[in-house]
């Protein structure tokens, strides 16, 4: 019982990053019609808008202490962080502390302007286009993207840590009566599942109960309709777009501290999501939510040793073996519509 | 002759008149001259060229006929690389026996991937493959160990059985005893030029799979293909069934990818897994649009542009820009010099990722149709209008 409240709860973080990433490729796919490979790689630039805010705050100015001297017998060298000059060292120690989930605020409006010029520069000329060219060209993008991030931030993967308070776990065990150190959770993930539910709980809030949302709802319906209605679709989905990149980018802002970034995480996540959006059903939000968290949570129970000593090498491959039966018996995946790319 | 008309035979011979000298195309420059590091002309990079040539071929056929995108290809050439070693290990060392098991394996496999991915088109179909291929480079790594030698990879040891092959023979892959690696240089001019053994077995085996290549796409079986791509509907309406010939297509190039394994095992005896991994597959996505989909030289040609391009870029570091930009006033010598070395060096692939999105934006047809396009303006030619309906 123990070991399978540890593994839901295992599923539920990994579940949560891809429920967000395929939300967002579904939002892209059910608004504009494109297949977006560049997707992971948004997600990828969002866990380096972390990294850039977190060397940006250590960027230290360098004083010399006279009085005090390093192990070589020179004079010390005292580098002490601008923000916490300016701030005074409990505030400026605090913010930089905080740097993963202040790069949130950091992240949506670089995002948003990245899935602007993304989607007016290049998506936009290729909505006529086959689903091959926009596999290809924004495959293409997905490399440019990575290979920009390599270039910059180098081929390791940086470290970034979560703020001090969320550091270390929590019992479950203790909590639900087991044995203590039986059931251990770390506390960011935990604040991951949660910032995920709200997110996605907004993204179907938006949708669902404003009136921009209405529309954008009637022109996934019927996007032919809602222009002659005189009303200016095309904008409102280029703002999705920008929505759904944001999406992408907190996603990946957030999964910082839980995996290091390194320039190929997005195209790791991006087959991933992929294979989510299509177990889900392509435009099906809901369906992309569930599949994220179900596929989360079986892989979690897959790399279970018990499962693993019956069918060895389950762990890696539970995802595709899902994703190819469930393209094979139900093609529209879990709840995607009927008639939508069901071929 | 060899069943081809006359305007095809020509094309041939021209390929293979250009394959058979490309020891002399690829080293233009003297030796020792300041271009000489543009010399592409030795056995290694000459033989990737004829490899990844074959394995863009077969894709073609499958892409650039029937509009099928598979992302999966790679898993192809690593079975194929996979089974060459075990044939080198268990049998003999001689070539011909790995090459033709690595193209019955991976027809195999091919066969039942093809099988099962095919049951879907479009988007679904490129996932499904996607979605296959990653799985086998996942098994590659953790179940097939004993297999695959997992993250060692796959390679030679002094103590493998090859039961047919005598106690003195050669330690390294062998055409009947001669060595792969035998190379005979020719100095003329102060150029220097490479002829090894191993580079015109893969350039022979390569004309073969463009002789074959040739024939499907002028054959019934090839209008087939072009007909599932352009309307499946319409060809269902006049009682066709697509599946076979589809199937048919990526078995085929399937057996074009193993054979490319085949052949990288045969230049270099390891095969390791992250020969199957999808962004293998998709490399050789690339080189057939960037050549041309749907073409008959289009893969081979931008396979050649970017294993060429690739080795030259690499080698372009800081070094060298500063040695050419160094008639520039300083400053501005290192503002230039860092942007160049931006995409030169190890920024390489963002070069290719960058060229891939220019090809897919404004070249669909790829390099063939700026050719074409070129041709037609000097012979001052109405452009054709161009007929190529991506697949769907």
């Amino acid at each position: 019982m123990d070991v399978i409240i540890l593994q839901l709860l295992n599923g539920l973080d990994k579940g949560s990053a891809y429920a967000l990433i395929a939300l967002g490729l579904t939002l892209i796919f059910g608004t504009l019609g494109v297949v977006n490979f560049a997707h992971g790689a948004l997600f990828m630039i969002g866990a380096f808008c972390a990294v850039t805010l977190q060397k940006v705050l250590n960027i230290s100015s360098e004083a010399i202490d006279p009085t005090k001297t390093d192990f070589l017998g020179n004079p010390l060298v005292v580098k002490t962080p601008y923000v916490v000059n300016w701030f005074g060292p409990e505030t400026g120690a605090l913010i930089i502390d905080w740097s993963v989930p202040l790069a949130l605020l950091v992240a949506v409006p670089i995002m948003i302007l990245v899935g602007f010029i993304m989607e007016r520069g290049l998506i936009k000329h290729f909505y006529h286009r086959p689903h091959a060219d926009q596999i290809l060209v924004t495959f293409g993008l997905a490399i440019v993207m990575q290979e920009l991030i390599k270039q910059g931030f180098g081929a390791n993967a940086i470290p970034t840590g979560a703020p001090d308070a969320f550091k270390g776990s929590y019992d479950f065990g203790n909590l639900l009566g087991f044995d203590p150190n039986v059931i251990i959770y770390p506390y960011w993930r935990m604040i991951y599942f949660a910032f995920s539910a709200i997110v996605i709980g907004a993204v179907f809030a938006f949708l669902r109960f404003t009136t921009f949302g209405m529309v954008v709802r009637a022109g996934m319906a019927d996007r032919e309709t809602v222009g002659l209605l005189g009303i200016n679709i095309d904008k409102r989905f280029t703002i999705m777009f920008g929505i759904a990149a944001a999406v992408a980018g907190i996603a990946g802002v957030m999964y910082a501290p839980i995996n290091s970034p390194n320039y190929h995480m997005g195209m790791d996540f991006l087959v991933l999501s992929f294979v989510v959006v299509v177990v889900g059903g392509m435009g099906s939000l809901p369906g992309a939510v569930l599949a994220g968290f179900m596929l989360g949570i079986l892989e979690s129970f897959a790399s279970m040793n018990e499962v693993k000593n019956i069918f060895p090498g389950i762990d890696q491959i539970i995802i595709y073996l899902t994703a190819i039966i469930i393209l094979l018996v139900r093609p529209r995946g879990l709840m995607g519509k009927r008639g939508v790319m069901e071929d | 002759m060899l069943g081809l008309n006359k305007r095809d035979t020509s094309f041939l011979i021209i390929v293979i008149l250009l394959t058979m000298f490309t020891p002399f195309l690829m080293q233009p420059f003297s030796e020792g001259s300041a271009m000489a590091q543009f010399n592409g002309g030795y056995p290694d990079l000459m033989a990737k060229v004829a490899i990844f040539g074959i394995f863009a071929m077969g894709f073609n056929i499958l892409f650039g006929l029937t509009g099928y995108l598979s992302f999966g290809h790679a898993a192809f050439l690593g079975v194929g690389s996979y089974s060459a070693v075990w044939m080198f290990k268990l049998l003999t060392l001689n070539v011909f026996p790995a090459i033709i098991l690595s193209v019955i394996v991976a027809g195999l496999f091919s066969l039942l991937i093809g099988y099962i991915s095919l049951r879907r088109s479009g988007i679904y179909f490129s996932i499904l493959t996607l979605a296959m291929a990653e799985m086998s480079y996942r098994l590659a790594y953790s179940v097939f160990t004993p297999l695959t030698n997992g993250e060692t990879g796959l390679q030679l040891r002094p103590g493998d059985p090859r039961i047919l092959d005598a106690a003195d023979a050669s330690r390294y892959p062998n055409l009947f005893g001669l060595e792969l690696s035998t190379s005979y240089k020719l100095e003329v001019l102060n150029h220097v030029f490479t002829f090894n053994v191993g580079f015109y077995f893969c350039a022979v085996i390569a004309i073969i799979a463009f002789y074959l290549t040739l024939r499907i796409f002028r054959s019934p079986f090839g209008m087939m293909l072009r007909a599932v791509k352009s309307n499946q509907n319409r060809m269902s309406f006049t009682g066709l069934n697509p599946r076979p010939y589809t199937l048919a297509a990526f078995v085929i190039s399937g057996m074009y990818a193993g054979l490319a394994g085949g052949l990288l095992a045969v230049m270099d005896p390891l095969a390791g897994a992250e020969r199957m991994q999808w962004t293998v597959g998709g490399e050789v996505v690339i080189m057939t649009i960037l050549g041309g989909a749907g073409t008959l030289l289009g893969p081979v040609l931008g396979a050649g542009a970017i294993k060429y391009l690739e080795n030259i870029f690499s080698k372009i570091n800081e070094t060298v820009l500063h040695s050419w930009f160094s008639f520039m006033p300083d400053g501005m010598e290192d503002v230039v010099v860092s942007f160049f070395a931006f995409f030169t060096g190890k920024g390489w692939a963002l070069t290719l990722g960058l060229m891939f999105m220019l090809v897919v934006t404004f070249l669909p047809g790829g390099l063939v149709e700026g050719g074409q396009r070129i041709w037609n303006k000097i012979r001052r030619k109405k452009p054709d209008t161009p007929n190529n309906n991506p697949a769907e």
